[in-house]
């Protein structure tokens, strides 16, 4: 990383650095949060629908318990594994590779709400619908499902607050890119990765950038989580 | 966190019996149904394994070179080749349970007057309060750490304690920089009080109604009810929820690596810098030199893991077998 660029007016160094940085971050900091999403997309509701459908069943609870196993994993382990797996096959360091090891992290964390907010369905819905005729993947995919749907997004987008905050896996898999950029081949940038390159600086400007991009990165995650939970209301949340 | 759950919502019962059915009868969209969902639910299972497999793997060499005294030598030296992982190990159960220390007294504090004593209007913010405090970021916390609390804890409470009572009492001797494990315990304690005061509000308000009515018929004063009846009651789950806060705090990286001073010897003072395991990690990851350092670097990822596991392990199973015995 250079120090910010000599030569230029000291407001419009500051200015400058200031835009630059925040615009990159903040952008990138949201590709990177989607590409997680993307990538478990189809299993975001699967699994969650298999821990809820499958209760008392041995391999669930066993299912279950690794599943809570797997939240408790230090995130900078998972980014170690996914560098072990991803980078090292791929021989550089990529975006994709970022976007893996927060998807793995979302993963059990998405599991667990989806069970739960399936679970606050009234058994009432599902054996009325059983009682008009549906069968047992149409109640659940076309009556249970809808029903959880805001309950579900709700979780999905606490997860995705949590780990837009994330440091750690991203170290070794996205590593830092000072440039704007949007292919999934290479590095790339991120709010809390450049937080804690710009803290652990000796300049006293990349200093002050770190608290800016606190802020940003802090408004984000709060707005997310605020608005999560009092946006999306479901309606079996509050008995 | 969960305990494991009873049968609940739309798809127990009829459920469950329809599943089972599944793959001898019935229809056969059922049937890949089914099948399709126990799939999708292994994933998470082979993945974990798979993480295991593939860290076990590149940690095998320095596990070959080094076998048990790497858990008890605590030389770490990479140009040479010899590494020891006592240091970090220390130094992750020193600054964790430092933490928990620290925030349990507070934590259940929280909880006991969220749950007993606060009228609503203050309950709903102070808890509203807590929940944010969860949600931020750990390099948040630990920018916060370098920058305010280090400078802080050095002027207020470092030199202060190292001048006066720095010659008798071991703990406080030494110079002091501020960054040291006293730094690490304490940002780790503000990261965990809002979880384990969560955990332990959930667990304080299902102590039934029975008990603290009970109490109170039979003449007990209000701090009598909480603190005989009440508290005895939760302690299994609360000990739990802390259990759980330490297993956060073992697994934190960022906030700590920022103000724990990175130093890989064992702390001889509360004032003294240490290292954990999260730390190298975090830190000498991406510089690792030599094939050995790197699975030296693998294996204490693989310690971090086991250990990890273990206490959140625990953790759970005590939360589940209070809650378990709370439903009765």
């Amino acid at each position: 990383m250079s120090a910010p660029a000599q030569g230029l007016a000291w407001r419009d160094r500051r200015r400058r650095a200031v835009n630059g940085t925040m615009l990159t971050l903040t952008g990138v900091a949201a590709l990177l949060t989607v590409v997680p999403l993307v990538l478990i997309l189809y299993h975001l509701l699967t699994a969650g629908l298999y821990l809820a459908e499958a209760q008392g069943s041995r391999l669930a609870n066993a299912v279950r318990f690794l599943t809570d196993v797997m939240n408790g994993i230090p995130s900078i382990v998972i980014g170690i594994f996914v560098w072990a797996w991803v980078v090292v096959s791929m021989g550089h360091f990529s975006a994709l590779a970022g976007g893996l090891a927060l998807a793995i992290m979302l993963l059990p964390m998405v599991t667990r709400t989806t069970e739960e907010m399936v679970r606050l369905v009234p058994r009432e819905m599902s054996e009325g619908a059983l009682a008009l005729g549906f069968t047992r993947w149409r109640t659940t995919l076309g009556v249970v499902l809808p029903a959880a749907r805001s309950g579900i997004l709700t979780g999905v987008l606490v997860s995705l607050a949590r780990i837009a905050g994330e440091t750690a896996p991203l170290l070794f898999t996205a590593f830092v890119n000072p440039y704007w950029g949007w292919r999934l081949n290479e590095p790339i940038a991120a709010l809390p990765v450049q937080i804690f390159q710009y803290a652990t600086s000796p300049f006293e400007e990349w200093h002050r950038l770190a608290w800016a991009a606190a802020l940003v990165l802090i408004g984000l995650v709060l707005a997310v989580s605020l608005a999560a939970r009092f946006l999306i209301r479901s309606p079996f949340k509050d008995r | 966190m969960q305990p494991v759950p009873e049968e609940a919502g739309a798809l127990a019962g009829p459920g469950r019996a329809a599943l089972a059915a599944a793959p001898g009868r019935g229809n056969l969209a059922d049937r890949v149904y089914g099948a399709a969902l126990v799939a999708m639910g292994l994933v998470i299972p082979l993945l974990l394994g798979f993480i295991l497999l593939r860290v076990g793997i590149s940690a095998w060499p320095a596990v070959r070179e080094f076998g048990g005294g790497f858990l008890t030598s605590t030389e770490w030296n990479p140009v040479e080749g010899r590494f020891g992982a006592l240091p970090f190990v220390f130094g992750t159960l020193a600054s964790s349970l430092l933490a928990v220390l620290i925030a349990v007294p507070l934590a259940v504090g929280l909880a006991l007057f969220l749950t007993e004593l606060a009228p609503r209007w203050i309950a709903a913010p102070v808890a509203f309060g807590t929940e944010l405090l969860a949600a931020i970021p750990s390099v948040v916390y630990g920018l916060w750490g370098i920058f305010v609390l280090v400078p802080w804890l050095r002027a207020w409470v470092q030199e202060p304690l190292a001048n006066t009572l720095g010659d008798s009492v071991g703990l406080f001797r030494g110079p002091a920089y501020g960054v040291s494990i006293l730094a690490g315990g304490v940002i780790l304690a503000i990261m965990i009080v809002p979880f384990i005061s969560a955990v332990s509000r959930e667990v304080l308000s299902a102590v039934p109604r029975v008990q603290r009515e009970g109490a109170l018929a039979l003449g007990a004063t209000r701090w009598e009810m909480t603190w005989q009846v009440v508290l005895p009651y939760a302690v299994p789950g609360i000990i739990g929820a802390v259990i759980l806060g330490l297993g956060r705090a073992l697994g934190e990286t960022m906030a700590v690596t920022m103000v724990i001073g990175n130093r890989p010897d064992i702390p001889t003072s509360l004032f003294s810098p240490g290292y954990t395991m999260a730390s190298v990690l975090a830190n000498e990851f991406s510089e690792a030199s030599s094939d050995l350092y790197l699975a030296a670097l693998m294996e204490i990822s693989l310690i971090l893991f086991g250990i990890t596991v273990v206490v959140n392990t625990c953790a759970r199973f005590l939360v589940w077998r209070v809650a378990r015995r709370a439903g009765r």
